[in-house]
């Protein structure tokens, strides 16, 4: 059983947010109004943290991508109450939206802060109401949610494999967000399999991996700014 | 047994709320459901939008609900276990206040389940909890908890209500046929009276480590996740403390305005209030020591992301709610009820008001700083209740005065049948109990 996890390299990434926009039509996640993204409703499975260093005008900026990390030991799983979220065999971290009872204690439990409720009925521009994705199920309001991997691109690789009568390969299922990101800074694959990419990437000596003396085991490495910051002024 | 109408001689007084309703009972039921329509109204408007119309956002996932949840739930443990605990220790001036303190607990387990109801996104599904229930979440261990300790402290409050029942019985044909179901055929024979003191004693027994598991297990909630200031070992302790000293100040609350509305300062008196204040000294002493020894730590540890939480509380935007806090628990009512003095009715309800708010204010300052300040600071909220969460709350606040009251006008909030007990057999159990400290006389020195 593949184990998928992600590599994001920050080094390569320019902080575009085209890895959030593509999530959002990927996975149909509603649109905020201003007024409300103000009080903190935004929901952005994929989320470029910003930080701002030094002072002007020594100013730098850095981008963190940030999705679900798929820990391989999820705080949020052990206390729903209910079940609704799990950690499937091949190590995602599951969100059952038609069970969840919307307790918000594993939002809470979340370290990274990554779970989003749905504070409103979902909503969208009537333009796009017709575009919305067939593979993916809108949530209702009052349930919690969460970036997946984009776990229905894997059930259609896994149908397409089987149709042509192949194992599944490399490169056959990769998130949106992997897909869109036009710096090529994002890796998906297999950590367990010694060969992909995404484990050579997890090896090398600027992978690491967010707060990880928590014992969360994320399955999202990232790979530190390179030699030239640090050196050069500014 | 079966004594003629109106025949009660002194304790009559106890009947008088059931027999007689006056125009203000009917002005207080007015009052308190015209907030409770209000509150329903409100709870309709957020089914119908969503928690959206609420002040919560991300991170800050849990408000005024989970609040008064932890609140109530603290409350509820004025009565059944201080109760069992003054039963077991035979303490005699436990007669009158007994009743009133159950009916507290069974009350406000009510109140507190249904805030988690109301704080669910999904309440039509609540009952997934039985269906799906996950044992390793402490939310499911507090269902369970909570659970055992309504029955257990209904049934606490049941069985010395039966001789009561039968007394009012025989004392009036309004709604006869309810008192006759609830009396079970109680005729106050001494093998009744044998077996009723039996159960009540086991129960008594049964309901303290179940109201002692009760609270930990709502600190488990916090404690249980890696959350900064919440993941401590001191909560389950610290919970339990905090819930009994906020549950001694709501009973003497409810006793001081049981005393004004139905006269009973012959049976609720000074003394009652004295013994109860000193409780609530010990309990503002070891509250202090618990949130002292919590903060020091804390501070030593230095631990940047609850060093985040830690300054959040005592010099950031969260300090008014904890100094505040602090000057409530600790400040006001020490001195009250430090001195025999001060330790008077009127003392006691202040301090006990302070108490009342000052731990509300503790738990929401367990709750929301700690939200506000997650490990990973890029969300980083601020919490403004809206209209919705106050109107719920005094909604809580007025559900549960108006049980009480109807709770108190359907049965004498005053065991009657204790208080003549106290009267029988008290004096002679306390002489004989007294003699048994001293060393013996008679044979030994003669």
């Amino acid at each position: 059983m593949p184990r998928w996890g992600m590599v994001i390299d920050l080094d390569k990434c320019t902080g575009c947010q085209a890895c959030t926009v593509a999530c959002k039509v990927e996975n149909n996640v509603p649109c905020v109004e201003p007024e409300q993204a103000a009080r903190g409703r935004v929901i952005s499975w994929m989320e470029v943290l910003t930080t701002v260093e030094g002072e002007y005008p020594n100013l730098r900026v850095r981008y963190m991508p940030r999705p679900c990390f798929q820990c391989d030991n999820p705080p949020c799983t052990k206390v729903c109450p209910v079940r609704a979220t799990y950690r499937n065999p091949e190590g995602l971290v599951a969100q059952i939206y038609p069970r969840c009872i919307g307790c918000r204690y594993c939002t809470n439990n979340c370290p990274y802060t990554v779970k989003y409720f749905n504070w409103y009925r979902p909503e969208w521009p009537p333009e796009m109401e017709n575009y919305l994705s067939p593979d993916v199920c809108i949530r209702p309001k009052g349930v919690v949610e969460k970036c997946t991997f984009c776990h229905h691109r894997l059930q259609r690789a896994k149908e397409d494999a089987r149709a042509e009568g192949r194992e599944l390969r490399e490169g056959d299922y990769v998130p949106a967000c992997v897909q869109s990101c036009p710096s090529a800074a994002m890796y998906f694959g297999d950590l367990d399999n010694p060969s992909s990419t995404v484990t050579r990437l997890t090896q090398n000596s600027r992978a690491f991996r967010l707060m990880e003396e928590l014992g969360t085991e994320p399955k999202v490495y990232y790979l530190r700014e390179g030699e030239w910051y640090g050196g050069a002024k500014g | 047994m079966a004594a003629p109408k109106g025949n009660d001689g002194e304790d009559a007084i106890l009947f008088d709320p059931i027999l007689h309703s006056g125009v203000r009972f009917y002005i207080t039921v007015g009052v308190l459901l015209a907030v409770i329509a209000a509150a329903l109204c409100t709870y309709i408007y957020q089914l119908r939008q969503g928690l959206g119309v609420t002040g919560m956002d991300r991170p800050v996932m849990w408000g005024i609900f989970i609040i008064n949840f932890v609140f109530f739930i603290g409350i509820s443990h004025a009565g059944t276990l201080i109760s069992a605990i003054l039963r077991l220790c035979n303490a005699e001036w436990r007669r009158a206040i007994t009743r009133s303190a159950e009916v507290i607990t069974v009350l406000v387990l009510f109140i507190g389940m249904s805030n988690i109801i109301i704080d669910l996104g999904r309440p039509d599904r609540v009952l997934y909890v039985i269906q799906h229930g996950h044992l390793r979440s402490p939310l499911l261990w507090d269902v369970i908890s909570v659970t055992m300790y309504l029955t257990a402290s209904s049934i606490y409050l049941y069985l010395p209500l039966i001789p009561d029942i039968a007394l009012i019985r025989e004392r009036t044909t309004k709604r006869a046929w309810l008192y006759r179901i609830l009396a079970l055929g109680w005729r106050g024979t001494e093998r009744q009276h044998r077996w009723l003191n039996v159960a009540i004693a086991i129960m008594a027994v049964l309901v303290i480590p179940i109201a002692v598991s009760v609270h930990t297990v709502v600190s488990w909630v916090f404690g249980m996740t890696i959350q900064p200031m919440w993941h401590s070992t001191i909560f389950g302790p610290y919970f339990v403390v905090g819930a009994i000293f906020s549950g001694i100040a709501a009973l003497i609350i409810a006793m001081a305005a049981l005393r004004w509305a139905y006269h009973l300062e012959n049976y609720l008196r000074e003394i009652h209030f004295n013994n109860l204040g000193i409780l609530l000294l010990v309990m503002t002493l070891l509250w202090f020591y618990f949130t002292f020894a919590e903060h020091l730590t804390t501070y030593y540890g230095s631990d940047p992301s609850h060093m985040a939480v830690f300054r959040a509380k005592v010099t950031g935007p969260y300090a008014p709610y904890f100094w505040t806090m602090v000057v409530c628990c600790f400040i006001i009512p020490l001195p009250i009820l430090a001195f025999h003095r001060t330790r008077t009715v009127k003392g006691t309800v202040i301090a006990s008001f302070a108490v009342i708010v000052g731990m509300w204010l503790e738990r929401f300052t367990i709750v929301v700083p700690t939200l506000v300040n997650p490990r990973l600071p890029y969300p980083r909220g601020v919490y403004h209740p809206t209209w919705v969460e106050g109107v719920l709350t005094a909604g809580c606040f007025a559900a549960f005065i108006l049980l009480y009251v109807i709770f108190s006008k359907l049965f004498p909030i005053i065991s009657v049948w204790e208080i003549r007990e106290g009267r029988e057999k008290g004096f002679d159990e306390a002489v004989e109990r007294i003699k048994g400290y001293l060393p013996a006389t008679g044979e030994a020195t003669t």
